[in-house]
């Protein structure tokens, strides 16, 4: 069929099934948005390209589908790196789509050209620059395959201007054939075998489980698993939501600012049963002193996780829910287990160490203000963060019983990613709450895409942990170099509140503990984009916590 | 320990392809000692030989993140003792007098080297054979002068009929 590249690009779009893309048109893109004028795809008009990685990745982790997004070639793509990475570093799904200047201009220094392919090789699990017409339905299906296949991650495609203009005969694949990639689906039988007898003779074995397990769907399992065998389940930052935190056998996140019982019982294991997670320096603390006493069996889509950062007695390379799922089976004939005395253990840590959350101090300690949230916060609604304090108190004191419902920025520690993934996420569950727990640091990073929000009717809410300074690194100048606050404070300005209804959007203040759940309700009822300004304690500092360099088990505070 | 180990690695002959790898060795901080690539035995795929100074862990590693480079087939090590390991090395020779000159040319004759230029006052000198061969031949020659100097990097393939296997 006789079309042009833009057209191809499109349907190739819609044969991928995709309804939203999140971008900014520009000069090397015209052809393409001429295109998608009549096409069914919604775009939403962004106002950073940052912004669109962030919403194509929040989109991404909250619908389980491929997040999509846009920019023009030069700025436009280098905008977008910083969100594709992030998608890169969490294992997201999405493909970003570039303009480039035209071909014979390539390598020319034409104006609005950067090397794309040479910036974004390092932080893409591929990308592709298009060539020819023809050559589009094939790449587009490889890359939307290789996004979401395996472990998961950003895919990105360069298109040459004139690869957008120029006429070509089509025809769509109905398969593809990539020979250097296939990953490894199925766990080894063997390896699962020996794991289930490993964990069948363990006297304390624990689950840590990671993002993984949500982006293979195996929650389910996971909690199968746990309850079978009575297993203590802890999760990474990632993880969390993947196992209800109301369970009993839940303890919460690990790491540098995890709940003490999640640390002290990890430290205690004799196996850790590890799903989908890779063992980052924030969560493990001090590798040399994480988990002394504990065997580890180490499962994941990617073979190059095993043994990276710690080392693994049994490796099972596979996708989680299908290694879950045998070792279920394999289960099914031994018995249900008992209480046992690591039970009992575990749970007198978590009776011991349950975080206290009762602050009535004016301004407002941050733990009380999750404790108010929470009491608005449905068990489908969907949580996003910004990073810094924001996300530890979140993370630390935030109770989530589902997976998807808690969208952070775990791997990078993107400032202003919070923001947008709240708006990618109402795009794809638009029945739901969205509520992005900032700082107010982060949010003035990504603050301008109010103009997105209220424009596009995206009806989130911020609630700023207002402290006015850049709050964790102004912790670690409290506690490790000596209260100097080297370019921490931010000042006094601007007005939150003004400024969410210079955008056209709700903006409200509160200063009080009793003030906050009504001001969080009344913003969910609204369906209005909110932003409430939540006045805290200026000083206030997330602990507990594993200093830099120490094992999880050195907690202070 | 630190040792250096031989990668052959098989990659689809796209743009782009030798910057994956490169830039795969630099972002993930291992050593390249010396990268080869050229066509392979198959239409559309070439083969890169690398040698990688590290130990197993590392080795290990840099394994398994080539595999994960889309465009890489197959990665498999060679053992030295199975392997024949080459390399090709240009030596240009100042050459002073007619003594040199022959001094050169019995020591070429020793290495089974060649030589394939001379003018009046040098000589180039091509010598293939394993690393070691051509770090001794380099040694002997240097006392007369080298002018200029260009190694390929090593290039292996397993020994007999059979192929590599994949690790």
């Amino acid at each position: 069929m006789l079309m042009k590249g833009a057209e191809a690009l499109v349907k190739s779009l819609e044969k991928e099934n995709v309804e939203v893309i999140f971008g900014i048109p520009g000069g090397a893109t015209i052809p393409f948005y001429d295109v998608l004028y009549d096409s069914g795809i919604r775009h939403i008009l962004v106002r950073h390209e940052q912004v669109a990685a962030h919403a194509a990745d929040g989109y991404a982790r909250v619908s389980g589908k491929v997040g999509v997004c846009c920019a023009t070639s030069g700025p436009g793509a280098t905008n977008l790196t910083t969100g594709i990475t992030n998608a890169y570093m969490d294992s997201i799904p999405i493909v970003a789509l570039t303009g480039q200047v035209p071909t014979i201009m390539i390598g020319k220094d034409a104006f609005q050209e950067a090397d794309t392919i040479g910036i974004t090789m390092p932080i893409t699990k591929h990308n592709f620059q298009l060539r020819s017409v023809e050559e589009i339905p094939k790449i587009v299906k490889k890359a939307f395959f290789i996004a979401k296949t395996g472990r998961p991650g950003p895919v990105l495609i360069d298109i040459p201007k004139d690869v957008q203009e120029k006429e070509g005969d089509i025809t769509f694949p109905d398969e593809i054939v990539i020979p250097g990639y296939k990953p490894t689906i199925r766990g080894n039988i063997n390896q699962i075998k020996r794991a289930v007898k490993l964990i069948l003779n363990s006297e304390r074995p624990i689950i840590l489980a990671g993002g993984g397990v949500i982006l293979s769907n195996a929650c389910e399992e996971l909690i199968k698993l746990a309850e079978m065998l009575l297993i203590p389940v802890v999760t990474t930052l990632m993880g969390k939501g993947c196992f209800p935190e109301t369970h009993p056998l839940s303890l919460g996140c690990i790491g540098m600012h995890g709940r003490k019982a999640a640390n002290y019982a990890i430290n205690d294991a004799d196996l850790i049963i590890a799903i989908g997670c890779r063992f980052s320096d924030r969560s493990t603390g001090a590798v040399s002193l994480f988990a002394p006493e504990a065997k580890i069996i180490h499962i994941d889509i990617d073979p190059a996780e095993i043994g990276k950062n710690v080392k693994a007695d049994l490796p099972i390379v596979g996708d989680a829910k299908h290694v879950l799922k045998d070792m279920l089976t394999l289960l099914e004939k031994s018995k249900k287990k008992e209480n046992t005395e690591w039970n009992k253990k575990v749970d007198e840590y978590k009776r011991e160490f349950a975080p206290f959350m009762d602050y009535d101090e004016i301004p407002m300690q941050p733990p009380r203000v999750i404790k108010e949230i929470m009491k608005v916060l449905k068990e489908d609604d969907i949580v996003t963060t910004e990073v810094g304090q924001c996300q530890m108190w979140a993370s630390h004191f935030l109770t989530r019983t589902k997976p998807r419902t808690f969208i952070s920025s775990g791997g990078l520690g993107t400032m202003g990613f919070g923001f947008p993934a709240a708006l990618g996420a109402k795009v794809a569950v638009p029945e739901k709450n969205v509520i992005d727990i900032a700082g107010d640091g982060s949010f003035l990073m990504v603050c301008q895409d109010l103009a997105t929000a209220v424009e596009e009717n995206i009806p989130v809410v911020v609630a700023i942990f207002d402290n006015r300074f850049l709050g964790m690194v102004r912790q670690w100048q409290e506690l490790f170099f000596d209260k100097r606050y080297s370019s921490t404070f931010l000042g006094e300005i601007p007005d939150f509140v003004e400024l969410a209804k210079a955008f056209g959007a709700r903006g409200i203040r509160v200063t009080k503990p009793d003030e906050v759940a009504p001001a969080v309700k009344e913003a969910f009822e609204s369906e209005k984009v909110t932003v409430i300004d939540i006045v805290i304690a200026k000083e206030a500092k997330v602990l507990p916590m594993v200093p830099p360099g120490r094992g999880l088990k050195e907690m202070i505070g | 320990m630190n040792e250096r180990y031989i990668l052959s690695v098989l990659v689809e002959d796209k743009p782009g392809v030798m910057q994956r790898v490169s830039g795969l060795f630099r972002r993930r901080n291992f050593n390249i000692d010396s990268i080869t690539v050229g066509h392979s035995e198959k239409k559309g795929i070439s083969r890169i030989t690398l040698t990688v100074a590290g130990d197993r862990k590392v080795l290990e590693q840099v394994m398994k993140q080539l595999n994960k480079l889309i465009e890489v087939i197959k990665v498999s090590q060679l053992n030295m003792e199975e392997s024949v390991v080459r390399e090709l090395a240009l030596v240009k020779v100042r050459t002073k007098n007619e003594a040199i000159r022959s001094e050169l040319i019995s020591y070429a004759n020793i290495f089974r080297a060649r030589i394939v230029d001379v003018s009046r006052d040098s000589m180039i000198i091509e010598i293939t054979g394993d690393e070691d061969k051509i770090d001794a031949f380099i040694d002997l020659v240097k006392t007369y002068g080298i002018i200029e100097l260009a190694r390929t990097g090593v290039t292996a393939m397993i020994r007999g009929a059979k192929r590599e296997v994949k690790k």
